[in-house]
């Protein structure tokens, strides 16, 4: 039965929402001046896949790395931020189950996630020829990558004793996995050495797939790219159950 | 059937004995005091009650529902008063009640709303952020917060800590109300003038362990501080103990009332002229000090 769910998802959006000209305007100015800077820089100078131009390419993977980036951070600064406030005794107080607790916070760092890259390819959508090839690809990456990040947030702020300990963990983590995926450029540029080390990077595996969905051609099958990212997902949500319904760093 | 009822619970923080075997009935409708010097453990206390914390053994029901095997029914039969001033900048107090609300199914609440924002005189501040309210009126809207499900049982941890004269006196008006009203009332605080005149039973804890549970009117009984402040012109009588107090005044300590009879003759009978008397009751702080000090 759940009785807090639908609010405590509503209150998460409207947090960020409230805030929209930081948490969405914000990373979607950064994700087009990428695409000016590199696009005007590297556009005639690379051709990924035979027949797409640089920026191109680049528009899906910042688009992805603003929707994984982004729903990081809203998970992970929410909760992070009601922790040391200590207004998270409002959510631990009533009937949530940790089930929903869990639900309510990925949901809306998805919905964050999902609300940024949108924004990113309208505002980009002017610069490049974009063809949408699959969109039920782009969707499923979308909404799995967000969910894997929002996830990892939530794990983020649990752990975490201070808000530097969470910028530290997205820092230090969370955007060397986001830029060494490639957004910028597709492995199969790299040596053969870096192009095996990023194979271990799942973030790597929602980019590829995410783009796929639009040019239909990527490095690695989308299908064994979902596979990997569904396992991910799996792992990452299994960590945080067991946190939440522990009451790790929560409920003491 | 007890609005809270503890069994042996025990809480441990790494070498601390924060809970060690509290038992606990407090009955429904009682106006009932938690009293202790920091960390004897009623904040660890509440928060097991509340499901903050988790005890280590032991159990913890309210109106019937075990805290952690039911701790939908239980949470929802409770509404909490945290101790520190906690709100969320985002929000209106409207907002954070109607949130509040939510949180526990309840998503047309607004009358009660209205209802619960006009007792706190808080109706002006509706559309107001919470960043921009002073700290008496934050506390009110963690009092709405709640109250915004109706809960049957209310637990006010340190709810008048740094609130001024004229908000204590409403907010304690308010909540004499709701225990009128048949809610079950537990407060904790460290003005033990307050808990003398409001609570009717009382428990004071020392690390981690009840050291007195009675009526509050028994407390003040039990307890042997009945004094007598006495000034005299002539010679004390070397047959009556005394203390000195302040002055040439002198102090001497009674069983009960009756004793003060005996006290006056022997100053008769030793020739002295009382020139001030008075009749010293003990009051909480006096048991409080005393029991800690024999614990």
């Amino acid at each position: 039965m759940m009785t807090g769910f639908p609010t405590l998802l509503y209150k998460e959006v409207l947090r960020f929402w409230k805030v929209g000209f930081q948490t969405v305007a914000a990373p979607v100015l950064t994700a087009l001046l990428y695409l000016l800077i590199f696009g005007h820089v590297m556009d005639q100078r690379v051709r990924i896949y035979d027949s797409v131009s640089y920026t191109a390419f680049l528009v899906p993977g910042l688009v992805m790395m603003s929707v994984l980036q982004n729903a990081f951070a809203n998970a992970s600064s929410s909760l992070i931020q009601s922790k040391m406030t200590g207004n998270l005794v409002f959510v631990l107080l009533p009937p949530i189950s940790y089930l929903e607790f869990f639900a309510a916070y990925v949901l809306a760092a998805v919905t964050r996630g999902v609300v940024v890259g949108a924004g990113v390819l309208v505002v980009t959508w002017p610069f490049v020829e974009l063809a949408v090839r699959d969109p039920l690809w782009i969707m499923l990456f979308a909404l799995a990558g967000s969910a894997i990040l929002g996830t990892l947030g939530m794990i983020a702020a649990i752990l975490a004793e201070k808000i530097d300990q969470v910028a530290a963990f997205q820092n230090f983590l969370i955007m060397p996995l986001t830029f060494l995926s490639g957004v910028f450029y597709s492995v199969h540029s790299l040596p053969a050495f870096w192009q095996g080390v990023s194979h271990f990077n799942p973030v790597f595996y929602m980019i590829d797939g995410f783009r796929y969905g639009f040019f239909g051609v990527s490095d690695v099958d989308p299908r064994m790219s979902f596979a990997v990212v569904a396992a991910c997902l799996a792992a990452v949500s299994a960590m945080a159950l067991a946190l939440l319904k522990s009451g790790y760093k929560l409920r003491n | 059937m007890a609005a809270i009822q503890i069994k042996q619970v025990f809480k441990r923080f790494g070498s601390l004995q924060a809970l060690a075997g509290i038992d606990l009935d407090i009955e429904e409708g009682e106006f009932f005091g938690l009293l202790g010097p920091n960390g004897a453990g009623k904040t660890t206390l509440i928060s097991v009650l509340a499901g903050l914390a988790r005890s280590d053994s032991g159990t913890a029901r309210i109106m019937g529902h075990d805290v952690v095997a039911d701790y939908r029914n239980a949470r929802r039969a409770l509404g909490m008063v945290p101790q520190e001033l906690v709100f969320d900048p985002f929000f209106t107090v409207r907002e954070t009640l109607r949130i509040q609300s939510g949180y526990f199914g309840l998503r047309a609440n607004d009358a009660w709303i209205d209802e619960v924002m006009a007792s706190l005189d808080l109706t002006a501040k509706a559309d107001v952020n919470m960043r921009a309210l002073s700290g008496g009126m934050k506390r009110r809207v963690l009092v709405a917060q709640a109250l915004v499900h109706k809960p049957p049982v209310i637990v006010l941890d340190e709810p008048t800590a740094g609130v001024d004269v004229e908000l204590r006196q409403g907010l304690w008006q308010f909540i004499q109300r709701l225990n009128r009203d048949g809610h079950t009332i537990v407060l904790t605080t460290h003005y033990l003038e307050e808990a003398e005149s409001m609570c009717a039973r009382i428990a004071m804890l020392k690390q981690g362990r009840i050291v007195a549970l009675d009526s509050t009117a028994n407390l003040l009984r039990h307890l042997h501080s009945l004094q007598l402040r006495v000034r005299v012109r002539g010679e004390w009588p070397a047959a009556l103990e005394a203390t000195a107090s302040g002055g040439d005044a002198r102090v001497v300590k009674l069983r009960d009332y009756d004793e003060v009879e005996s006290v006056l003759a022997t100053l008769r009978a030793g020739g002295c002229h009382i020139e001030e008397m008075e009749l010293e009751q003990p009051d909480l702080e006096d048991v409080f000090l005393e029991i800690m000090k024999r614990q």
